[in-house]
């Protein structure tokens, strides 16, 4: 159950993703591209999101802990850093320039046949050198 | 009455139509998915549905064994959401992505290096964060969007790519 229950929020996730429109890459820039071919469909990707997430999880942690691990991992930072802009800044600026972040590229590797694995490869080793660095 | 509309349609420089249909529904339902399937995770894992935590935390030097196993079924998950749309629909939603190599992959560096350094992305931050009431995802939300468009400000307007 433990196994079959990740899989099919993965899987959910990625249905999401798709139907969302968030795996279209030009999609994306057009949201980002307020004085242009401005697209506010994402707007209402993340309004979908929260609106089921935010008393989602409020119900869940409602529970003492989750049904297959042994508490809830929330996280506890509560102040912002510089490191977290940066972090979020460099963020921003890889996902204008490609349209992609990194659940709707993951989930395009298996039905794409362009850039997005190279895509996927660089992101990877930009979480690998980030890794190297903070360690 | 004419279901005929006209409009304008925008190219860029290469003569690439640039605009994408307005999408309100299926981008409000979609949306509900990602936040059911971060639901899903919180009660049976008790974890925070974020992508980019999920990948680089099975990545090394510090690799989370105890996680692993977790992680790789989330992202197969993903994996097979596309080849299963197929089978239901027929068709796969259409996607332009830049053919520009050189974009691609500094794109893909930045948004791994990014993510790792600021603990989250569009997920964990944009969704999962925002939904816990998180000032550290509110700003960087606000700071990723931010950054967000002016990139592609300047990539449109100013590179003209």
């Amino acid at each position: 159950m433990k196994t079959l229950s990740t899989l099919i929020s993965g899987l959910v996730f990625g249905i999401g993703l798709i139907l969302s429109g968030m795996i279209n890459p030009l999609k994306v820039q057009n949201f980002l591209d307020l004085f242009g071919t401005w697209d506010p469909s994402l707007a209402f990707v993340m309004g979908g999101a929260i609106i089921v997430t935010m008393p989602g999880f409020w119900l869940v942690q409602k529970r003492t802990k989750p049904f297959f691990n042994d508490k809830f991992y929330i996280p506890k930072a509560k102040d912002f850093d510089i490191r977290l802009m940066l972090g979020a800044g460099i963020f921003g600026v890889g996902w204008g320039l490609g349209g992609l972040c990194p659940g709707p590229a993951l989930t395009s590797i298996s039905i794409s046949n362009n850039g997005i694995i190279i895509f996927v490869f660089t992101m990877i080793v930009g979480m690998l050198i980030a890794k190297i660095i903070l360690k | 009455m004419s279901n005929i509309r006209f409009r304008s349609v925008i190219l860029n420089k290469r003569n690439l139509i640039l605009e994408t249909e307005f999408t309100p529904i299926s981008s409000l339902a979609g949306g509900a998915l990602i936040g059911l399937s971060a639901v899903m995770l919180m009660l049976t894992q008790g974890k925070i549905a974020g992508i980019s935590g999920i990948v680089s935390r099975i990545l090394p030097p510090s690799i989370d064994k105890k996680e692993f196993p977790q992680s790789i079924l989330f992202i197969i998950g993903l994996l097979i959401a596309g080849p299963i749309w197929y089978v239901f629909f027929g068709e796969i939603p259409s996607q332009t992505v830049s053919n520009n190599l050189v974009i691609l992959s500094s794109a893909g560096l930045l948004v791994g290096f990014g993510a790792v350094l600021g603990n989250g992305c569009t997920s964990g931050h944009g969704v999962c964060g925002l939904s816990r009431a998180s000032i550290r995802s509110l700003v960087a939300t606000i700071t990723f969007m931010l950054t967000g468009f002016i990139t592609v400000f300047i990539l449109r307007n100013i590179m003209g790519l």
